[in-house]
């Protein structure tokens, strides 16, 4: 499998560790122990796209978000991390 | 007392290492010293105005620049280390924040790892056998992170090929790069 690298194009899978669910971003600082609950413990588990958070651990050690439909493996889209971050207001 | 405090090299040694494996010349480098520059967020346009008015290149994504005493290569967005000669630069540190002011954190990384020169026709079978680059299909210039044996390395591709490698870890790097090179020569 090869991952488009927004900056450095199409390196091996291999090269990558992969986290888990993009949600992970959305870390709900100061909530109450259920919501905390829900963030570390619940994950839903789709048939089809999904986007998850890579870590580009053998090369530019970049956090990647990549949009990959979970049945066919096809990869929809890959972003940095920290433009999703930022975009949604966090890492300011 | 002469006899005391003698500068090792990376591998332990008084002189820097120079061997020849088959077509190819590996060359361990004690004469440049390195730094890491981080612009501080919003002010990359800056850094990099100060850095070319100074000589200091700053490399694109993925890639090595040369200047005239100052060179550089492409460590991860919003990260890049430069080159100098040791023996003009080895207090590289204050001399780039004298160009650089406070828009960037600059790290003095001199001894921090070692660095190998390989020089010769074919260096890309060598590398098929350590690393994950793709060394034919990439430019001259291309800069890269990868990992040679589990050991992270930054590989750039200029005259030949310039590896950095952790300097606590330089016998093993040297080990592989002297492994792969002899079954390919």
């Amino acid at each position: 499998m090869l991952i488009p690298h927004p900056l450095l194009g199409p390196r091996d899978a291999q090269e990558f560790v992969y986290l888990g669910d993009a949600a992970l971003i959305d870390r709900p600082d100061g909530a109450d122990i259920p919501t905390m609950h829900d963030y570390l413990y619940l994950r839903d588990n789709p048939a089809g796209e999904h986007r998850e958070l890579w870590y580009h651990e053998q090369g530019d050690r970049s956090w990647l978000v990549v949009t990959r439909n979970t049945v066919t493996h096809e990869i929809l889209k890959v972003e940095l991390a920290r433009d999703v971050a930022r975009a949604k207001g966090r890492s300011k | 007392m002469d006899k005391l405090l003698k500068p090792l090299t990376a591998l332990g040694k008084a002189e820097p290492l120079r061997e020849t494996i088959g077509p190819w010349e590996l060359v361990e480098r004690v004469d440049v010293a390195l730094a890491s520059v981080a612009p501080r967020r919003g002010r990359e346009a800056e850094v990099s105005a100060a850095a070319a008015k100074a000589g200091v290149p700053v490399p694109g994504v993925a890639r090595a620049a040369e200047g005239e005493v100052f060179a550089s290569f492409w460590l991860t967005p919003d990260m890049f280390m430069v080159e100098a000669p040791f023996a003009s630069h080895e207090d590289i540190r204050p001399k780039l924040l004298a160009i650089l002011g406070d828009g960037a954190s600059v790290t003095e990384q001199t001894d921090a790892w070692v660095r190998f020169d390989l020089t010769g026709a074919g260096l890309e079978r060598v590398f098929q056998k350590l690393c994950n680059v793709d060394l034919g299909a990439a430019p001259e210039g291309f800069a890269t992170r990868t990992v040679i044996e589990h050991m992270g390395c930054y590989l750039i591709k200029r005259n030949g090929v310039t590896l950095y490698g952790a300097r606590s870890m330089a016998g093993s790097l040297h080990h592989a790069i002297h492994l792969a090179a002899g079954t390919v020569a």
